[in-house]
């Protein structure tokens, strides 16, 4: 008898049920956003630094609508292009908040958004030094994914297709790679588009997926946020069970005696 | 000694009144210290030390806080 109560995982120490960690990017506006949060069952929501808006202090924040005290923030990097930029956002991250488990996401490029893996192996390394977990979004690079672990990194998160394009986990052979090296966990981190992607992401043997653009730009978010709790939570129960071989022709399923 | 400091906050140029700390100047742009972090000239200013650390003239200050993003 299978027990899928029990079925968590473990990050930097902290233990999490969900396996969906949500972004709050795109979204109309916070209600919406909090929401698709309750919606997807998710724990952790990654945020973004940003200035104050000094000419409109009193505006909402995002703090008003999803509590920190009850959903897990991870503070990323969106947005900066070199390790400097990077660290400096996290350092200034852990003085808002305290937090230390934060995402590292250094860019390449404004039209890919392809990670930087040089700068991301720098920054990793000073901000594992400094005492920060940093969750890391990587290519799908088993070699570099395994230096990152060694640099400190909690978390190896590569992508399956680039940030916001929604094209799926276009890379099933390097993920698969990098989960069976990986001594901590795996989660795809952009590229899902849709339910089945999160499915895919998780049969590889990922600890879990992490998407934005997937719930914010459904045309019902709050609907396509249930969907994915669903297909993560299938695709790891799949996982778990252990699928079936595939074969190269047909098997039949019913007897061939006893045909009339 | 001038009697009012011209400082760069989030980019944008602010004239504060000599001997302010950087929580005077927080509160005075109608925040929250509590709600925010401080980076002054280039470095982290621990909230705990808010209240204490004098502007000079000249600093930069950058505010910031938590808003939605992937």
């Amino acid at each position: 008898m299978t027990d899928t109560s029990a079925d968590t995982w473990t990050v930097a120490g902290r233990t999490f049920r969900s396996r969906l960690i949500v972004g709050t990017g795109k979204y109309k506006d916070f209600e919406q956003n909090a929401a698709a949060v309750e919606a997807s069952g998710a724990e952790i929501v990654t945020v973004a630094v940003r200035r104050v808006n000094i000419s409109d202090p009193k505006a909402p924040m995002l703090t008003d609508f999803i509590d920190p005290k009850k959903i897990t923030y991870l503070p990323n990097t969106a947005g900066c292009f070199n390790a400097e930029e990077a660290i400096r956002t996290l350092r200034l991250a852990r003085e808002a908040g305290g937090w230390d488990l934060v995402k590292l996401e250094v860019l390449g490029e404004a039209r890919t958004l392809y990670p930087d893996m040089r700068e991301t192996l720098k920054a990793t390394e000073v901000l594992a030094a400094e005492g920060f977990k940093p969750m890391v979004y990587c290519a799908d690079d088993p070699i570099a994914a395994k230096q990152l672990e060694e640099a400190g990194a909690v978390a190896i998160m590569p992508l399956g297709a680039p940030i916001g394009s929604g094209l799926g986990i276009q890379n099933k052979v390097t993920i698969r790679l990098i989960v069976e090296g990986a001594s901590v966990p795996v989660l795809v981190d952009a590229g899902v588009g849709t339910a089945s992607d999160a499915s895919v992401a998780m049969e590889l043997g990922c600890e879990g997926v992490l998407m934005n653009t997937a719930i914010a730009e459904a045309r019902d978010p709050i609907r396509m946020a249930r969907a994915m709790r669903l297909a993560v939570e299938a695709g790891r129960d799949a996982y778990l069970a252990g699928r079936m071989a595939t074969r190269r022709y047909a098997d039949p399923s019913s007897p061939l005696a006893g045909l009339i | 000694m001038a009697a009012e400091l011209s400082l760069t906050v989030n980019g944008e140029p602010r004239r504060a009144a000599s001997g302010s700390s950087i929580a005077d100047l927080v509160t005075s742009l109608g925040l929250d210290p509590k709600k925010v972090a401080v980076e002054h000239n280039g470095e982290i200013a621990p909230r705990s030390t808010l209240a204490d650390v004098p502007l000079g003239d000249g600093d930069v200050l950058e505010i910031v806080h938590f808003v939605g993003g992937g």
